[in-house]
C-alpha cells in the first residue's frame, strides 16, 4: 500500500534490434515514454523510425529486445491485444465507408450498442471539427480533413497510446502548420500518450514534449526540444536540428581554447581535447553578436561580409573569417538591426562569438 | 527474449507473437490453399510426367517413350505440324489484328464501336465452331465449293489455320488495343516538331511503343493455337497436331503412356511462351509514364475509308461465320432443302438439353467457386508475406501454361484410380468444375492480385490496431473495393467454362456431358446441323451472360461512384488476352 510507487512508463523499449535480411534497421534501441507524454522520433529518411513505431505496434517483429506497455512485456502480443490507435502516413481510410462509418469501425466489434456508437462518433467528429462531413466518403474530403478522420478513427476506441507515422507529411505547408497545433491541443486535452514519427525537425520541435533523435538505427539523443536545440550531444544532432555554423578548428595548448585560422577562441567549458587534435566548433546564426554588443569582449573577431541574403524578417549574412576569402559563417540579423549596424557587402564586420555559444565536437563524431 | 547488448550480433530469428486464433485461422487458410494447389495442379502434373516414363504395364522404362515418339514419323510429325500451324496462324492473326486495332484506336474510322463488338464474337464460341463453319463454306459440299467449283482443300493445315485465325483474333485485338491506347501524345508532337514524315513516325514512335504488346499478342496466339484441340479435330482431317495426337492416343488407342509423353512435349512450348511473355510484360509497365498525354486521333479521310473497308471486310467475315452456323442450324438440310425448321434443336443423339444445362450449371459453379478461390488465394498470398508466398504464387501461375488436354489427362491419372478416395470425384460435375477452375485459374488470380496491390497495404493493420479481425476487414473493406474485379473475374470464368473443350473432353462421363463436348460428338457422328444448333445455343448463353454482367457492372459502378473518383479500368486490370 505504498502510495508513492512510481507509475511504470507507458511504453518502454529495451534493446530493440531489427534487421531485414542483411540490412540492419535498428541496433539496440532503448527508451521510455511516460504516461501522457508526446514523444517524437526524429531522424533522416531510412534511419528506422517507421520500423521502430511498427515494432511498438506489433506490426513488425523485432530480432531482439523487449517492448513493455504500462509495465508488462507485450513483445509476444499480436497487434490486436496491445491497445493503441495508429495513423499511417497514407491514412489508410476505408474508401467505401463514410466518414462516420470509418470512425465507428473500431467500435462496432466491441458489442457497443448502436446509440452509444453514434454518440461516440459524433463526439469524435466534433473533436476534429468534421461533424458536418459525417456522411461524406474519404475521396470527397481534402487531405487535411482526411487526416483528421484518420485521427478520429484511431482515437475512437479510447486507446491508451496513439501512434502517428509522419501524419502530416502528405499535406501542404499551410495545412501542416494548423494541424500541428490542432493535434498538439487535442493530445493535451485527452492526455493521451503519443508517439509521432517525423523527419521534419521543425515539426518535432513545436509539438513534442521530448524528442528522440535517431540516425542509422541508433538513438543519438533524447531530450526536450529545448535541450535538443541548445545542447545537441553530437555533430549529427547539431547538423540535423536547426541551423548551425560549423567551423573547423584545432585544439590549443591552453585548455579551453582552440585555434581557428590565425585567431584563438575560447569555447564553452567542457572536456579538454588533447592539443593539436582536429575539432569542429558549432554556433547558431542567431547566437553571433554584432553591432554594439560586439564592440569589445572575448572572442571578438573581425570578418568580412561576402554575401547578404534577404529572408523576410531577417537577413542572413555570409561572413569570411580573418585571412579567408570565402564565407564560412552565417549570421542572422533582424532588418532594423541591419540598418543600425550599417552592414554592406564587402565591408568589415566585427563580431563576438560568445564562449558559451561555441560548442565543441570532435571531428567526424 | 534476450535483451541485446550493443556489442552483440543481432540474431537472425525474430521475437514471435503468441499464436492467437486469428493467426491460426490465417495459417489454416494458407495451408488449405496450398493443399488445393498441390492436389489439383502439382500432383496431377507430376503424375503425367511420371506416367510418360512408364510402359503400358506400369514398369519404369526411362526415356524410351520419348525415343519412340521422336522416331515414329507418324507421331513425330505432330510436333512439326503443331509448330507450323501455330507460327503461321500467329503471324497472320497478329498482322490482321494490328491493323484492325490501329484503325479502332488511332484513327477516326467510322463504326469503330460496332467493329469492336463484332470482332469479340469468337470469344463466345468453342474453337471447333469456326472449324465447323469453314467446313460448311469451303468443305467438299460447302457453299463456296459448290458455287465456284473450286475446292481449296480445306481439310488439313489450311483449314486449321483459317479457323485458328478467327478464333484468336479477338485475343490479339484486345492486347493490341491496350498497347495502342497506352501511348504518349507528346512523343508524336516531338516527332512532328522534328519534321519526321508520317512513315518515319510510324516506324520510330508507333512500332517501338507497341513492341511489347505485339510480342505479348504473338505469345498468346501461339499458345492458344498450339494447345487448341477443337479446330484441328473438326477440320484437320488426317493432319495431326499434338493436341489431337494426345486425343488419338488416349481415346483411339487407349495408349495412355504415349498420351502422357506427347503431353509433356506439348508442355514445353507453352511453358516457354509463358515465361518469355511474363518477362516481357514486366518491362512493359515502365513504358508509359503517369504524366502521359492521351493521343487524339486526327482526321484523315483517305486512310479512314481505306481502313473502314478493311475493318468491314474482317468484321463481315466474322459475322458471316456465325451467320452460316445460325442458318445451317435453322434449315432442313443445308444446302439441299432450305426450308425453315427447328428439328436440329432436338439434340436427340446426345440426350436433349441436358448437356447445355450441365454446361450452364458447371460454368456458374466455376464462376462462383473459382472467383472465391482465386480472390481468396490472391489475398492470402498478397497480404501475408509468409514463407509460403513464393511457392504459392508460382503454383498459381503454372496453370496458364498447362494445355487443356494435358490437364484433362493428368486428372484421369489422378482421379481415375480405383481404391483411391480421389476416385470419388471422377465422373462427377465437381471434377469438371475443378478442371475448368484450374485451367483458367491464372488470369483471375493475377487480376485479383493486381486489384489487391492497388489497395492500401495498411487496411488490415488499421483493423488489427482496433481489435477488428482480418476477416471482417476483408469482408467490409477489401471485397467491396475489389467488386469490379471480382465481377470481371467471375465473368471470365463463366464464359471460358462455357466454351472450353480440351480440359473437359477426357473428363465427361455419362450424365455429365457438356455442351461443347456434345458439339464435338454430334459433329463426329455426322450430325453437323445439330452441332451447329448447339453452337448457336452456347453462343447465345454467352451473349446473354455477357449482357447481364454488363448490367451488373453498370450498377456497381453507379453505386460506387460516390467513393471512387476514377472507376478502375478493368480492361487494363485484366491484362493480356484475358478480358472476355
Ligand atoms: N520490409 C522491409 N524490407 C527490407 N528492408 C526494409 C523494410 N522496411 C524497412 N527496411 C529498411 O530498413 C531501414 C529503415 O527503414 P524505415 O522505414 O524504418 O525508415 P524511416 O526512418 O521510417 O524512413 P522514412 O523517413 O523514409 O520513412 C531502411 O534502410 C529500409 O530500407
Ligand atoms: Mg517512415
Amino acid at each position: 500500500m505504498t502510495a508513492t510507487a512510481p507509475r511504470p512508463p507507458a511504453v518502454e523499449l529495451d534493446g530493440i534490434a531489427k534487421k531485414f535480411g542483411e540490412v540492419v534497421a535498428l541496433k539496440s534501441v532503448s527508451l521510455s515514454v511516460g504516461e501522457g507524454e508526446f514523444v517524437c522520433f526524429l531522424g533522416p529518411s531510412g534511419c528506422g523510425k517507421t520500423t521502430l513505431i511498427r515494432i511498438i505496434a506489433g506490426l513488425e517483429l523485432q530480432n531482439a529486445g523487449v517492448v513493455r506497455m504500462g509495465g508488462p512485456d507485450v513483445s509476444a502480443l499480436p497487434p490486436s491485444e496491445r491497445n493503441y490507435g495508429i495513423v499511417f502516413q497514407s491514412y489508410a481510410l476505408f474508401p467505401n465507408l463514410t466518414v462516420a462509418r470509418n470512425v465507428a469501425y473500431g467500435l462496432e466489434t466491441r458489442r457497443t450498442p448502436r446509440a452509444e456508437i453514434e454518440r461516440r462518433v459524433d463526439e469524435l467528429l466534433d473533436l476534429v471539427h468534421l461533424r458536418p462531413h459525417k456522411g461524406r466518403y474519404p475521396a470527397q474530403l481534402s487531405g487535411g480533413e482526411q487526416q483528421r478522420v484518420a485521427l478520429a478513427r484511431a482515437l475512437a476506441p479510447s486507446p491508451s497510446l496513439l501512434l502517428l507515422d509522419e501524419p502530416l507529411s502528405a499535406l501542404d505547408a499551410r495545412v501542416r502548420q494548423s494541424l500541428r497545433l490542432e493535434i498538439k491541443a487535442l493530445q493535451r486535452r485527452l492526455g493521451i500518450t503519443t508517439i509521432m514519427v517525423t523527419h521534419d525537425q521543425e515539426e518535432a520541435l513545436t509539438m513534442a514534449d521530448r524528442i528522440v533523435v535517431m540516425n542509422h538505427g541508433v538513438v543519438e539523443q533524447i531530450g526536450s526540444p529545448f535541450e535538443i536545440y541548445t545542447e545537441p550531444s553530437s555533430l549529427f544532432v547539431a547538423r540535423f536540428v536547426g541551423h548551425m555554423n560549423f567551423i573547423p578548428a584545432t585544439a590549443c595548448e591552453r585548455p579551453g581554447w582552440v585555434r581557428v585560422g590565425s585567431v584563438e577562441l575560447r569555447h564553452r567549458p567542457g572536456p579538454t581535447p588533447p592539443p593539436g587534435s582536429r575539432l569542429t566548433l558549432a554556433i547558431r546564426p542567431e547566437e553571433i553578436l554584432i553591432g554594439p554588443a560586439a564592440r569589445d569582449g572575448e572572442n571578438r573577431i573581425v570578418t568580412r561580409v561576402c554575401a547578404m541574403q534577404f529572408l523576410g524578417a531577417f537577413t542572413r549574412l555570409g561572413l569570411a573569417l580573418p585571412g579567408e576569402s570565402r564565407p564560412t559563417l552565417e549570421c542572422d540579423v533582424a532588418v532594423n538591426a541591419l540598418a543600425e549596424v550599417g552592414v554592406r557587402e564587402g565591408a568589415e564586420l566585427p563580431l563576438v562569438l560568445k564562449p558559451e555559444a561555441l560548442r565543441l565536437f570532435p571531428d567526424g563524431g | 527474449m534476450a535483451v541485446l547488448r550493443a556489442d552483440r550480433a543481432i540474431p537472425d530469428s525474430v521475437v514471435r507473437h503468441r499464436l492467437d486464433g486469428e493467426t491460426a485461422l490465417r495459417y489454416l487458410l494458407i495451408g488449405l490453399f496450398g493443399l488445393f494447389l498441390y492436389l489439383f495442379v502439382l500432383y496431377p502434373m507430376s503424375k503425367v510426367l511420371w506416367r510418360s516414363l512408364l510402359n503400358n504395364d506400369g514398369a519404369f522404362i526411362g526415356a524410351a517413350n520419348y525415343v519412340r515418339y521422336f522416331s515414329t514419323p507418324a507421331i513425330a510429325a505432330s510436333i512439326t505440324n503443331s509448330l507450323y500451324v501455330s507460327v503461321v496462324a500467329m503471324v497472320v492473326t497478329v498482322c490482321l489484328a494490328f491493323v484492325y486495332a490501329y484503325a479502332l484506336t488511332r484513327t477516326l474510322t467510322p463504326w469503330r464501336g460496332p467493329f469492336r463488338v463484332v470482332a469479340m464474337l469468337p470469344i463466345f464460341a468453342p474453337s471447333l465452331v469456326q472449324g465447323i463453319a469453314f467446313v460448311y463454306i469451303f468443305g467438299n459440299n460447302g457453299i463456296w465449293t459448290r458455287l465456284t467449283d473450286i475446292n481449296i482443300g480445306v481439310y488439313g493445315a489450311k483449314g486449321i489455320i483459317m479457323a485458328e485465325v478467327f478464333y484468336c483474333f479477338p485475343h490479339a485485338m484486345l492486347i493490341l488495343i491496350a498497347a495502342l491506347t497506352a501511348t504518349d501524345a507528346r512523343l508524336y508532337d516531338a516527332a512532328a516538331a522534328l519534321g519526321a514524315s508520317k512513315l518515319k513516325t510510324f516506324f520510330t514512335v508507333t512500332l517501338p511503343g507497341v513492341k511489347y504488346g505485339l510480342m505479348s499478342a504473338c505469345f498468346v496466339v501461339f499458345t492458344l493455337v498450339i494447345t487448341d484441340f477443337g479446330a484441328p479435330k473438326v477440320i484437320g482431317g488426317k493432319f495431326s497436331v499434338m493436341a489431337t495426337e494426345i486425343y488419338n492416343q488416349v481415346i483411339g488407342q487407349q495408349n495412355f503412356t504415349m498420351g502422357a509423353t506427347v503431353s509433356v512435349v506439348l508442355l514445353v512450348p507453352a511453358l516457354v511462351a509463358f515465361v518469355v511473355d511474363r518477362l516481357i510484360q514486366r518491362r512493359q509497365y515502365a513504358l508509359v509514364s503517369s504524366s502521359a498525354k492521351p493521343l487524339e486521333p486526327r482526321k484523315n479521310p483517305l486512310a479512314e475509308w481505306g481502313l473502314f473497308a478493311y475493318c468491314a471486310l474482317i468484321a463481315g467475315s466474322i459475322a458471316a461465320i456465325y451467320l452460316v452456323i445460325l442458318v445451317v442450324s435453322l434449315v432442313d438440310r443445308w444446302p439441299y432443302r432450305l426450308a425453315f425448321t427447328l428439328k436440329h434443336y432436338a439434340f436427340d443423339t446426345v440426350g436433349g438439353y441436358s448437356p447445355l444445362l450441365n454446361s450452364v450449371y458447371v460454368s456458374a459453379l466455376t464462376a462462383v467457386v473459382g472467383t472465391a478461390v482465386a480472390f481468396l488465394g490472391a489475398y492470402l498470398v498478397e497480404k501475408w508475406r509468409t514463407r509460403a508466398r513464393a511457392p504459392l504464387y508460382a503454383l498459381s501461375l503454372l496453370p496458364v501454361s498447362i494445355p487443356g488436354m494435358v490437364l484433362g489427362l493428368a486428372y484421369i491419372f489422378t482421379f481415375n484410380v480405383s481404391g483411391s478416395i480421389l476416385n470419388r470425384l471422377y465422373g462427377t460435375l465437381a471434377i469438371l468444375v475443378i478442371s475448368n477452375l484450374i485451367h483458367y485459374f491464372t488470369v483471375p488470380f493475377l487480376t485479383a492480385t493486381t486489384s489487391l496491390k492497388q489497395m492500401d497495404a495498411e487496411f488490415e493493420n488499421v483493423g488489427a490496431s482496433m481489435g477488428v479481425p482480418f476477416y471482417k476487414t476483408f469482408w467490409r473493406v477489401t471485397v467491396p473495393i475489389a467488386l469490379p474485379s471480382i465481377i470481371s473475374i467471375s465473368m471470365y470464368l463463366f464464359l471460358n467454362a462455357m466454351v472450353t473443350l480440351s480440359a473437359v473432353v477426357f473428363l465427361v462421363a455419362p450424365g455429365t456431358e457438356l455442351a461443347a463436348v456434345a458439339v464435338l460428338l454430334m459433329d463426329d457422328a455426322g450430325d453437323t446441323a445439330q452441332a451447329a444448333a448447339m453452337s448457336v445455343l452456347i453462343i447465345a448463353v454467352g451473349l446473354i451472360v455477357r449482357f447481364v454482367y454488363w448490367l451488373l457492372m453498370r450498377g456497381v459502378t453507379r453505386r460506387t461512384q460516390a467513393w471512387t473518383q476514377t472507376a478502375p479500368d478493368q480492361a487494363a486490370v485484366m491484362g493480356t488476352g484475358s478480358l472476355k
